[in-house]
């Protein structure tokens, strides 16, 4: 359909697509493209169509209007919100990852070796934690080097310096494999860093592009409130490396980069790091 | 060696063997997906199969084929609609079924059918031909499986994920619950309507906990399947019982024996 597609490294459109579930919209006339090496966050509140819109992307839930075009081939990384094993079934970490995809033992080995799960292998997916199985099911997704990896609501029951580190994997994965990132997050702050373009969703797409640019749409602003949208800049800063002097960054920096320096500070100020709500900071 | 086939016990013990070796690992994803009930309705249906076989002259076992095969896919096909819950509809196909074979059989003029031995089976009288039927059935639905393994399993731990990721999902359903069809079929003779769950659920729940892998657990549930046939057969013979009641009590035994073992194993782990 869109000409030239893949020569721009296109991998998913969608077109005008609508969704309707017993006469109400969930999804309204929604145009997304989704590109190689590019990591596209959905963010909106709950009911938005979040879900939704991934389920349309994956090929799951099929538009009442509208177009949805996949570059043929397509591998696709699917990562669920959630995945909970019967007990019944005997199921160890290293036999998951080849559960749609064949891969030897030294591809499994590394691709858990990739998330920093590496000594799970042997272990009964059952007696993961949530911090644990979150990092399995990345791997999972990557097995086999999709060309696109949906990830829904990656950082559920992870604790802020295991998401941040999810994010980071994220990110480098786009980095070192080049494949397509579509994130699903009702996240406003971490995970901006790992992405490239975000795209502001409640039924309709209310606004998309940049972090910083989303971040100041009225659009945004309305439906997440000023505050969000202050620690979305603090965020954007921290990220940046630009610390503030008196290192009130931190209840936000939690992007697991190199921010070792900043502990230094809550040693210096620590009277400054009362546990305030993100949205309460002031960069 | 040929095995003397004239031999009813060594037919009763290969017929048994055939079954178990195939319901042990098929029994795995019964379990494993929570289809016990659909294993009994389809177990009902072949009670209608058996009456169309006299009703249209066929042989019976094509008969249960058919029916299995045709509530099988209604089943799936229903399920797809979401219209009624899975567990209502299994009832309502299962009781209807198992009623509307028992009227037909009634309709039938001048059939009597031992229906005890359709309830309970009759191990002790397979024929060569049975055998046939079970041993090129059985063989059949295993390669099945054995093809069907991978997408199967995937579709099990996550259907959602597993579509997402290209692997035909309702098609692979709709294959398992035909291969599920044709095991109840050549089971009913052996161990009867009632007790086919049995066998698909017992040595699948027996190997559970000496089992780290899929794979293992079908391995063992065909093995605990197959001792509960010789456990079952000898049993039976010592003490003048119902042979296939006696094969599924077997069954159990093995099953309580493997909790017993694996609770004591746990505490001496701990």
């Amino acid at each position: 359909m869109p000409e030239g597609a893949a020569r721009r490294g296109e991998l998913v459109r969608l077109d005008g697509v609508t969704v309707r579930f017993g006469g109400r919209p969930a999804l309204s006339a929604i145009n997304l493209d989704l590109h190689a090496a590019e990591v596209v966050t959905v963010i909106g509140p709950n009911g938005a169509g979040k879900s939704t819109l991934a389920r349309v992307v994956l090929g799951l839930e099929a538009p009442e209007a509208g177009r949805v075009w996949r570059r043929p081939g397509l591998r696709i990384g699917y990562m669920p919100q959630r995945l909970v094993v019967d007990p019944v079934l005997p199921l160890p970490v290293g036999r998951l990852l080849t559960l749609t995809r064949r891969a030897s033992a030294r591809e499994v080995a590394s691709v858990l070796d990739e998330v920093g799960a590496g000594h799970l292998v042997g272990r009964a997916v059952q007696t993961l934690s949530g911090g644990e199985m979150q990092r399995v099911m990345l791997a999972r997704a990557l097995v086999g080097g999709p060309d696109l990896l949906v990830l829904d609501e990656p950082a559920q029951n992870v604790d802020v310096v295991g998401q941040a580190e999810l994010y980071d994997l994220v990110a480098r994965f786009r980095r070192e494999r080049g494949c397509g990132v579509l994130m699903i997050s009702h996240d406003l702050h971490v995970v901006m860093a790992a992405t490239d373009r975000v795209v502001c969703l409640h039924g309709h797409v209310c606004c998309s592009g940049a972090p910083e640019d989303v971040g100041r749409h009225p659009e945004y602003l309305a439906l997440f409130g000023p505050a969000a949208a202050s620690s979305l800049a603090v965020y954007a800063h921290a990220h940046g490396h630009r610390h503030t002097a008196d290192g009130r960054v931190e209840p936000l920096d939690a992007c697991g980069h190199d921010h070792s320096h900043d502990h230094s500070h809550a040693h210096e100020h620590p009277h400054d790091h009362s546990r305030a709500a993100p949205g309460t900071v002031q960069p | 060696m040929i095995p003397p086939l004239d031999d009813f016990l060594v037919r009763a013990l290969l017929g048994g063997l055939g079954i178990a070796l195939v319901a042990g690992p098929l029994g795995c994803f019964v379990a494993w997906r929570r289809m016990a009930y659909f294993g009994d309705t389809l177990a009902h249906a072949s009670l209608l199969g058996v009456a169309l076989g006299f009703l249209l002259s066929v042989d019976p076992l094509v008969g249960i084929l058919g029916t299995c095969a045709v509530v099988a896919v209604s089943v799936v096909l229903l399920q797809e609609q979401r219209r009624v819950a899975t567990d209502t509809l299994l009832g309502l196909m299962s009781h209807s079924a198992l009623a509307l074979g028992l009227v037909v059989l009634g309709l039938l003029p001048g059939v009597r059918v031992d229906l005890s031995g359709l309830l309970f089976g009759d191990i002790l009288s397979v024929s060569p031909s049975d055998l046939a039927w079970i041993w090129g059935g059985g063989a059949a639905v295993l390669a099945g499986l054995a093809w069907l393994w991978r997408p199967l399993l995937a579709l099990t731990v996550h259907e959602e994920m597993a579509r997402a990721e290209g692997i035909p999902t309702l098609r692979v359903r709709l294959v398992f619950t035909l291969l599920l069809a044709g095991v109840v079929a050549i089971a009913m003779k052996v161990v009867g309507i009632l007790l086919i769950t049995a066998m698909l659920i017992l040595p699948a729940a027996a190997a559970r906990p000496f089992s780290t892998t899929p794979e293992r657990m079908a391995l063992l549930a065909a093995l605990a399947g197959a001792a509960a046939v010789g456990l079952g057969l000898w049993g039976s013979l010592a003490l003048d019982t119902p042979a296939g009641p006696s094969v599924v009590v077997s069954a159990l035994v093995l099953f309580l024996a493997g909790q017993a073992a694996s609770l004591a194993g746990g505490r001496r782990g701990t």
